[in-house]
């Protein structure tokens, strides 16, 4: 079928030639928006948590639109998995709307923090190469201890800790992350569907039936 | 007869705004909605609920149950039975927690209900104040939507909102937790308006034409086409435009147990119970099949077997309301997602009057070797004890299939489901998806409030009844009328069968014993017998009909009988063993 080979040629992007994209485990970007209720985050997680399936990262936050909240989870699972759970999110009624995307469909960051002794930093590291070389900023700088901030992907990050582990690294800290998605036009012209009460004719809401193959469904 | 009532809400003319208790509006919006039963224990924390409701008792009858499982069951057996929302009331901590199993059964059945749960003031949350558990937390995999009321003024919302989200698409259950301070307070109650709309949640879908188009054209093409159907056809009120597509399509029709009733029995396209202990036919010919057409069932472990080789043949048609159902466990070729009260008319339109006599015929084939091997002996056994399906085969002439038939969990349910004949829908009613011994005594007392005018029947194990069989005393108090068959084999059936099977024989902890039944119903002043030979078999039936009020009766069936067909765990449909 030719739904079928679109998925393959999709795959064949990424992946080694013949690879079955539902079989391979990769991070696959959730962006879920909701209604601001108590409650919510713990319903959406144990759809997670049910299936014994490991939540990376979590990051709830406003949206583009006021009221509307939006979730970025990340997993690591196949994309029979991942759309399947895209599923059951997007059944509990107070969720609008779940998309997943791979990383190379999203735009993200993560944001991380370094706490180091000053003496240390000021002493036997050369300050102004690492903040260049690794596009981090100084966000306190005391006597006893300096502050770096990064922000990045997950290996920028991560370099950061090598590098500062011999000055006596004395905290470290990564937020969740936040993620774009580079194909979407916003939410708002959806919301506008949802609030209706009777959907209006030229809104096909199942569209995710069309797309059944692709990576941006539902 | 047709005893399905669709919720009909009334709204009262608004008056001005009057003060009422949050107790007083939450009862208030019930009678809205059409509430004339609920099931309930009260208890601390939901006392200014039950005081309200001390002045509703002309407008709202509450049963006492003996323990809050009991009520979520009877609340479901009322829902099943009727259409309508099953309504439960208990109070916080163990009430609350006594309603879980009945919660998750009725999630996984996709049964309405609204449970109202009292809860300690909200300056007690998070206290471990006395009777206080964290209900919302707990019961929040278990429910369709669950919400805690800290304010009366939220009640009147959040109960339309329970309602219409209960009852709506693929119906569930929904747990309002209300804190004690908010059925105190008094407010300036505004009337009620039931909700019809909640943005975040799109119940039915608008149906795709293609789809149907596409629907049609496989079916019009198929030479073996086969049709599934479900639960989804009797909640989605479809008996009808269900009939009527099996008829124009000409196509063999099978059910899942949830499904059964939808049309009768003895319909000629009506070819038998799919899955582990189903009828022999439509097990082997769904791997032959060329077309198989599921309607509002979601391919349960139960019906499919091993799923890879699960009608890896057949081009797959999946009617379904529920997205999420689709692809999830069988692959769909056709998704047809929507309400099959409005898909199943659109695809009838579309497709030829057909005749599959010659695939029929194999059914037909297969169900006389079925007979052969197994019902003729099970039904119509010449000697020894009493066997679990000469009961029911009895039971379905001295009623002529009008009774509702309520179900317990184990060897009596699989030979109830697949022995029991229903001339109309929502008459079989058992625990389907959870398996929940101690379903079917407190359901049938749900059922019977639900129709009032249809006998209800509740066959149970000997295990399952000893599970709830406090709910004796809430038929004794109510005087509601049930006849309980207790089908006793002096074990725990169905576990001994798969010990018998599968270990070895080893019969790890089935042996049970039973107090005397006829004894223990006599103490709740329910008059009752038990047979143990064939000769008195049927006028115990009769005797146990014919009594005005419930009546107990205990057969005494064959210690080691097992079900049979059966698919093996792990095997495929086709592999179905007939000993």
């Amino acid at each position: 079928m030719s739904k079928d080979q679109n998925k393959m040629s999709k795959a064949n992007k990424v992946l080694p030639q013949g690879e079955d994209l539902g079989g391979a485990k990769r991070e696959y970007n959730f962006t879920v928006y909701t209604e601001n209720q108590i409650g919510l985050l713990n319903r959406i997680a144990i759809i997670f948590s049910r299936r014994k399936i490991n939540i990376e990262s979590l990051n709830t936050s406003p949206s583009e639109i006021e009221s509307i909240h939006r979730f970025n989870i990340v997993i690591h699972e196949t994309e029979d998995v991942v759309r399947k759970l895209a599923r059951q999110i997007e059944k509990q009624v107070e969720v609008l709307k779940v998309y997943f995307n791979t990383n190379e469909d999203v735009i993200w960051q993560e944001l991380a923090l370094y706490k180091v002794p000053t003496d240390n930093i000021a002493e036997k590291a050369s300050v102004e190469r690492l903040l260049r070389q690794y596009g981090a900023r100084a966000v306190v700088i005391r006597k006893d201890y300096t502050v770096f901030e990064t922000t990045g992907h997950r290996e920028e990050t991560d370099a950061l800790i090598e590098v500062l582990q011999p000055f006596g690294l004395i905290e470290f800290v990564r937020s969740a992350r936040v993620a774009i998605i580079k194909g979407s036009s916003g939410f708002n012209v959806k919301l506008r569907e949802f609030e209706r009460t009777e959907p209006a004719p030229d809104v096909v809401e199942n569209e995710y039936l069309n797309k059944r193959g692709d990576i941006f469904t539902m | 007869m047709d005893t399905r009532q669709q919720a009909t809400i009334t709204i009262p003319e608004q008056k001005e705004a009057v003060e009422l208790t949050g107790g007083a509006a939450l009862l208030e919006a019930l009678l809205i909605e059409g509430v004339d039963t609920i099931f309930g224990y009260p208890g601390g924390a939901i006392m200014p609920i039950y005081d309200a409701l001390y002045d509703y008792q002309d407008k709202l009858s509450h049963i006492l149950v003996r323990h809050e499982q009991g009520g979520i069951h009877a609340g479901q057996g009322y829902a099943r039975s009727s259409g309508k929302v099953g309504v439960v009331f208990a109070t916080s901590g163990p009430g609350a927690t006594n309603l879980v199993t009945g919660l998750a059964d009725a999630l996984i059945d996709s049964t309405p209900l609204v449970c109202i749960t009292g809860q300690v003031f909200a300056h007690l949350l998070g206290t471990d104040a006395f009777q206080e558990t964290d209900v919302i937390n707990i019961t929040t995999p278990v429910t369709k939507w669950n919400y805690q009321v800290t304010d009366a003024e939220e009640i009147p919302e959040v109960i339309a909102k329970a309602f219409y989200i209960a009852r709506s698409g693929r119906p569930g259950p929904v747990l309002i937790d209300i804190t004690k301070n908010a059925q105190i307070q008094k407010f300036s109650y505004p009337g009620y308006t039931p909700c019809d709309h909640i943005r975040s949640y799109r119940p039915k879908p608008i149906v795709r034409k293609e789809y149907i188009e596409q629907a049609a054209e496989l079916i019009n093409q198929a030479k073996k086409p086969f049709i599934l159907w479900g639960q989804g056809v009797l909640l989605g009120y479809a008996e009808n435009e269900f009939k009527a597509f099996v008829e124009k399509s000409g196509i063999p029709a099978a059910w899942t147990i949830l499904g059964a009733g939808a049309i009768k029995t003895d319909h000629p396209l009506n070819v038998g119970m799919l899955g582990m202990h189903g009828n022999y036919g439509p097990n082997v010919l769904t791997n032959e099949c060329d077309v198989l057409i599921a309607i509002g069932m979601r391919f349960d472990d139960r019906v499919t077997g091993r799923l890879d080789k699960y009608a890896k043949q057949a081009k797959i048609i999946h009617l379904d309301i529920d997205p999420a159902e689709i692809d999830k466990n069988v692959k769909a070729t056709v998704p047809v997602w929507g309400d099959c009260k409005e898909t199943l008319p659109l695809i009838t339109e579309l497709i030829q009057s057909n005749d599959h006599s010659a695939w029929l015929q194999k059914f037909r084939n297969y169900e006389k070797q079925e007979i052969e091997a197994v019902i003729q002996d099970e039904l119509f056994p010449s000697s020894g004890q009493i066997t679990m399906g000469e009961v029911i085969q009895q039971l379905n002439e001295l009623t002529k299939s009008e009774a509702i038939i309520v179900t317990d969990v184990g060897q009596h349910q699989m030979v109830a489901c697949r022995y029991a004949k229903f001339n109309h829908t929502r008459s079989n009613i058992t625990s389907g998806g959870l398996g929940t011994m101690g379903f079917a005594l407190p359901a049938a007392i749900g059922a019977k409030f639900g129709a009032p005018g249809r006998t209800v029947v509740a066959i149970i194990g000997d295990g399952g009844i000893q599970m709830t069989i406090q709910e004796l005393g809430t038929i004794m108090q109510s005087g509601i009328h049930v006849k309980i068959i207790i089908l006793n084999n002096e074990f725990l059936g169905m576990v001994r069968q798969w010990q018998e099977l599968f270990h070895d024989k080893r019969y790890s902890f089935v042996n049970i014993t039973s107090p005397n039944f006829v004894t223990v119903a006599s103490g709740y002043g329910i008059p009752g017998k038990s047979v143990s030979e064939r000769k008195d078999l049927k006028e115990a039936l009769k005797e146990m009909l014919n009594h005005q009020g419930s009546f107990l009766l205990e057969v005494m069936v064959t210690k080691e009988n097992n079900v049979f067909p059966m698919v093996p765990q792990g095997c495929s449909v086709s592999e179905i063993r007939l000993k």
